[in-house]
């Protein structure tokens, strides 16, 4: 987070992992019998082409930019966790069970509880996998991804038995949370509050990162954990906390799924932003604040998914490719590090 | 005849489920075994698996020959392995970032190039049916055994011996345990762990068109839910021992029979907290073996992830 031309040496770099990664996707629709202009076009269209599409856009984004966190801040540790996605569920029905049960409450007082008890369900659901590293060397990287499967089952469980509303006719969906304690959208768009809370998320966890103690010793155990260990720092307490944090980060998305979106805990919540999440914190390098600024990037591709869909009759899981083929053009990119010489700085 | 066999059904049904989803945990875990061994972790199996099913299925029906299938899926497989190796080839690249790129890629490209045959029927491997000599039907289709199954034993037990006692195994375990004793040995790291990488792939290939073209025997896009993952998972279990893998793939296959089994007989209430279980097993065996002070016995040193 340095100078000014390790900021351009990133940009570039991504630039360059971006267009890589355009250039193979067009290989693939062009395999199709499509033509990759047009498709790119479309994509533009879809993600930033109208007022409309900008506001889908950054819809998208906002869960995206909470799960990345998740990525994030424990990778600032050095950890590699990837369960976004269980601790968006876990949030998602812990914000339900919330809501249902302080029915009575006035709506702000609910609201915030919602997002508590969200937040504190996907902190404790990622801490348990932190826990699990520091206490007994359980990798965190398979730990979280099991958990997210578990998680996916225990909704499962939950919505179609012990909290199932059997008024819901589509598909197996949970109580509902009252009308009143839904969050609204920012006043004069169609974008919920979900995003506000996004962006303060990745500004807080960019300030305790960057501007705290507890953030350079953070830095310091991600970077050499023997360092730390000799520094007399608290590791066990830090990898806690930041597995915390981003669990958190991931649960507070559930609540907006829930509370801005859908209303009640469904399938619905596991549509794999846990997973672009670990997209954008490596696209972000780990970044609290690149986050917010690549997931909306990422939800764009999210948002012209439709319309690569119903425009060229592209199976919903183009997007997919397109996200895969992201990640590992940026993985292969970050060989280049420390490769171009205009970005080294002068002795 | 006798059909109602009470709790006893239900652990025919568990074992014949063991011995028929079994098959996938130990391709998976027998090619993840070896890409370890030779020091590189593949976390992308998953997606692996899921591009090997749906090439084999879409072969199969495409040709009418199932086997061809089965070839085709281990080199779809082979390939993203080869992709695996080439990009963690590049100095200071995270393999484990990278195994996580190709499960959201093999995941995708599945499902994309897969739509049209999720409807379409293919032709299915054949089975040999060792349950032929009893009366009761539920162990008739608990002893239906699979070519690929008995060939996956076979291969453990080959793996097991070719690691232990072969040159080859030699430089795979020497290239996971010490980078630079191998490169003193005027060994390519690179390329040990490219074909390792390649050959883990091709396997877990096979592993996913067992799951399409065998048992549940159809494609579609929830026909796995990370089963190449927990694979991943028991290799630890097994502590890098091929032999030592099949005989947890055939306990994960239990494990993950057990939810359709209770089913079968009446116990419907609680399915989905059943389906749960192979994975709550994986997180407790995963607790159980590991270590936060000692490296766990047969890890190779190399491995990022045991360190």
């Amino acid at each position: 987070m340095a100078s000014w031309k390790s900021w351009a040496e990133t940009a570039t770099i991504s630039a360059a992992a971006l267009l890589a990664t355009l250039a193979l996707f067009g290989g693939f629709v062009a395999l199709r019998g499509l033509r990759p202009l047009d498709v790119y076009a479309a994509l533009f269209t879809g993600a930033f082409g109208s007022w409309f599409a900008i506001e889908e856009t950054l819809t998208q984004s906002a869960p995206l930019m909470l799960t990345a966190l998740c990525t994030a801040l424990p990778a600032r540790a050095g950890l590699l966790v990837i369960g976004g996605e269980g601790a968006l569920v876990v949030g998602g029905l812990a914000t339900v069970l919330a809501g249902v049960l302080l029915v009575d409450a006035p709506a702000p007082l609910a609201v915030i509880a919602m997002g508590a008890a969200g937040a504190l369900a996907g902190g404790a659901w990622i801490g348990a996998a932190g826990a699990l590293r520091h206490r007994r060397g359980v990798n965190e990287t398979i730990s979280t991804l099991l958990l997210n499967y578990i998680a996916i089952a225990v909704m499962n469980h939950l919505v179609t038995g012990p909290i199932r509303d059997y008024a819901q006719v589509l598909k197996p969906a949970s109580w509902s949370i009252a009308e009143g304690f839904r969050i609204g959208d920012i006043p004069g768009t169609g974008i919920h509050w979900g995003l506000a809370v996004g962006v303060a998320a990745a500004l807080l966890a960019y300030g305790l990162m960057r501007h705290t103690t507890f953030g350079f010793a953070v830095d310091i155990l991600g970077g050499n954990v023997r360092a730390a260990r000799m520094a007399g720092l608290p590791i066990g307490r830090m990898i806690l906390t930041t597995c915390f944090m981003g669990g958190a980060a991931a649960g507070l998305a559930g609540t907006i799924e829930v509370a801005a979106v859908h209303g009640f805990a469904s399938s619905s919540l596991a549509v794999g932003y846990g997973y672009t999440g670990i997209l954008a914190a490596f696209l972000a390098r780990q970044h609290p604040l690149a986050v917010a600024v690549v997931a909306i990037l990422l939800g764009g591709i999210s948002a012209s998914g439709g319309l690569l869909q119903r425009r060229f009759g592209l199976p919903d899981a183009a997007t997919l490719v397109l996200r895969g083929l992201l990640f590992v053009a940026v993985l292969a990119a970050s060989t280049l590090y420390g490769r171009g010489r205009v970005f080294r700085r002068a002795a | 005849m006798v059909t109602d066999l009470g709790g006893w059904g239900v652990l025919i049904a568990v074992v014949g489920g063991a011995i028929r989803v079994s098959t996938p945990y130990l391709y998976v875990s027998l090619g993840e075994t070896l890409t370890e061994k030779s020091g590189r972790v593949n976390l992308g199996l998953e997606g692996t698996l899921v591009m090997g099913a749906m090439s084999a299925y879409a072969v199969a029906y495409l040709t009418g020959s199932p086997w061809l299938g089965v070839l085709v899926a281990g080199c779809a497989g082979a390939g993203l392995g080869l992709l695996h190796a080439a990009v963690c080839n590049l100095p200071r690249v995270n393999d484990v970032a990278v195994g996580i790129a190709l499960f959201l890629l093999g995941t995708g490209l599945a499902f994309s190039l897969g739509k049209p045959f999720i409807q379409p029927v293919a032709p299915r491997l054949p089975s040999v049916a060792l349950g032929a000599w009893s009366a009761y039907p539920q162990i008739r289709a608990a002893l239906e055994i699979n070519a690929l199954f008995v060939a996956g034993v076979v291969l453990a037990a080959l793996m097991r011996w070719a690691l232990a006692h072969t040159r080859w195994g030699l430089i795979v375990r020497t290239v996971g345990d010490n980078e630079d004793a191998a490169r003193a040995l005027g060994r390519s790291v690179d390329l040990v762990r490219t074909l390792s990488t390649a050959v883990g792939g091709f396997l877990a290939g096979l592993g996913g068109s067992f799951l399409s073209l065998y048992y549940p025997g159809t494609w579609n896009e929830a026909l796995s839910s990370g089963q190449g993952l927990m694979a991943i998972a028991l290799v630890i279990f097994a502590r890098w021992n091929p032999v030592r893998c099949f005989w947890v793939s055939l306990l994960f296959g239990g494990a993950t029979a057990l939810g359709p089994a209770l089913q079968s007989v009446g116990f419907t209430s609680n399915y989905y907290l059943y389906g749960a279980a192979p994975y709550v097993l994986t997180l407790v065996l995963l607790v159980w073996s590991s270590s936060p002070t000692r490296v766990l016995a047969g890890a190779p040193s190399e491995l990022s992830i045991s360190r």
